[in-house]
């Protein structure tokens, strides 16, 4: 399995590939991506196949064909009968809605995937400011803090991946504020490689090492933060391209 | 009427039945729960069919589930004949009440359940694997705690309908006062007979209270749990 793990151009491990063609009704969706540490964002209009990416990566959509790997371990190989089943590919994942268990309170929510590990409650549950809301019921809870809840709920599986799938795009700016230094904090306190799905500019631009935009189903282009925040034109120009 | 309150035959047939209709939730209820999960899992082949089977009790007339009842259960029956020589026999029992009892129910009890299990969110499902969770924690720890006011609906809609049930409770297991005589049939051999009136209308009057009291109890208890839920 090592031959997978090649040295980015940059020096850095590669710790996630996702290669993966499959169809949505007529949808088309192909990705072909390489990412090392850090946080990969995936960005594009609404119905560009962002999320269906992510659910690829979490074994929740299952595509024709693909090859999907995250650290040393291959979650799908399609050529080689490989597809592990969502529940044993380790992963964190934080929808645009929270999702939190209606019927188990913050502390019971935060340990639902929890068997996975032993340790490390006490310091997520301070990473996130969660001490004092442990003993409310989700539905007692404002919109950042459940996404908050929700997001140390993804941290304590002991994920090898976090993946967020808009994760703020829920949330009105104020709130939007609030959640995204804790998503700061997570990418500078924690070694787990992140992949954000958004199509808000400004936070991919706050957030991310590097970033793929995706259009019509396509993973089209890898950039570098600074070359995303130089390329405000091309998208429309590629439209205009493509009609 | 009231006079009838202090008769301890009375009683006795308002604490058969309860125990009755007892018997009859509390084995039903389990399987009404598998069933229900079945019938509101992804389709399969002859999910219709048993879905059919399930409500056949619901439309068929009584005395004919009964009367299946006795083919089946009855000393002479396929699996009474056997039971019956373990000792085990149905036939003129409370226990075989609370069959008859409980297979009328079943379909009342599945409804509700099948429901609560199809409107939960395949979201949270997902979002329950992405956790480690398999099947048995994704039904244990999210699927049936979620369900849980539509299994209240249903055990107390069992419950009442196991309480009042009458045509398959007679034909099959008879009416043997402090045995087989539940509240209905107490209640019809009452009014057969030229005195009953008064102690036929104080069961009547127990029988409304009873069933006052089951729906309250379900309607708190299930705006409780939906209280501690919902958004």
């Amino acid at each position: 399995m090592d031959d997978h793990v090649c040295a980015k151009p940059d020096g850095a491990v590669n710790v996630l590939t996702v290669r993966c063609k499959g169809t949505i009704g007529t949808f088309s969706i192909s990705a072909d991506i390489e990412a090392g540490v850090g946080v990969t964002a995936i960005h594009g209009p609404s119905g560009a196949g962002k999320s269906t990416i992510l659910r690829a990566i979490a074994g929740l959509w299952h595509p024709l064909e693909g090859y999907i790997r995250v650290g040393d371990n291959v979650l799908l190989d399609t050529q080689n009968g490989i597809n592990l089943a969502t529940k044993n590919r380790r992963l964190g994942v934080v929808f645009q809605r929270p999702l939190l268990f209606p019927h188990l309170s913050v502390a019971d929510n935060l340990r639902f995937g929890m068997s996975r590990r032993e340790t490390g409650f006490d310091g997520v549950v301070g990473m996130l400011d969660l001490g004092g809301i442990l003993d409310r019921m989700p539905k007692n809870l404002s919109g950042g803090e459940a996404q908050r809840v929700a997001l140390g709920r993804a941290i304590l599986a002991d994920p090898q991946i976090l993946l967020l799938d808009e994760p703020l795009t829920g949330l009105d700016d104020e709130r939007r504020s609030q959640v995204l230094p804790y998503l700061e904090r997570l990418r500078d306190e924690t070694t787990i490689p992140i992949v954000y799905v958004s199509h808000h500019r400004d936070e991919i631009m706050q957030l991310a090492d590097l970033i793929f935009t995706i259009e019509g189903g396509t993973v089209k282009q890898e950039l570098t933060p600074r070359e995303f925040e130089l390329s405000t034109l091309p998208k429309i120009v590629t439209r205009l391209d493509s009609a | 009427m009231f006079e009838h309150l202090s008769d301890p035959t009375i009683w006795g047939i308002v604490i058969l039945s309860l125990k009755v209709a007892f018997l009859a939730v509390l084995v039903a209820l389990p399987l009404a729960i598998v069933m229900g999960k079945i019938l509101a899992g992804p389709a399969f082949l002859g999910r219709s069919l048993l879905s059919a089977i399930v409500h056949l009790p619901l439309v068929l007339p009584p005395v004919v589930t009964g009367y299946a009842l006795l083919i089946v259960f009855g000393r002479r029956g396929w699996i009474g004949s056997v039971l019956d020589d373990w000792g085990l026999g149905f036939t003129f029992s409370w226990v075989g009440a609370a069959l008859a009892a409980g297979l009328m129910a079943f379909p009342l009890i599945v409804r509700p359940i099948r429901l609560a299990f199809e409107t939960q969110s395949s979201d949270l499902n997902d979002m329950a694997k992405t956790l480690g969770a398999g099947s048995f924690k994704l039904f244990f720890k999210v699927a049936l705690p979620l369900a849980w006011p539509g299994i209240i609906a249903g055990a107390v809609l069992g419950f009442a309908k196991a309480l009042g049930e009458f045509g398959a409770t007679i034909t099959f297991v008879s009416n043997i006062p402090g045995e087989t005589q539940t509240l209905s049939l107490a209640i019809y051999t009452l009014l057969q007979s030229p005195r009953g009136d008064g102690a036929a209308l104080t069961l009547i009057a127990i029988s409304i209270v009873l069933s006052f009291v089951a729906i309250l109890a379900s309607e708190w208890m299930t705006t409780s749990a939906q209280n501690r839920m919902e958004r």
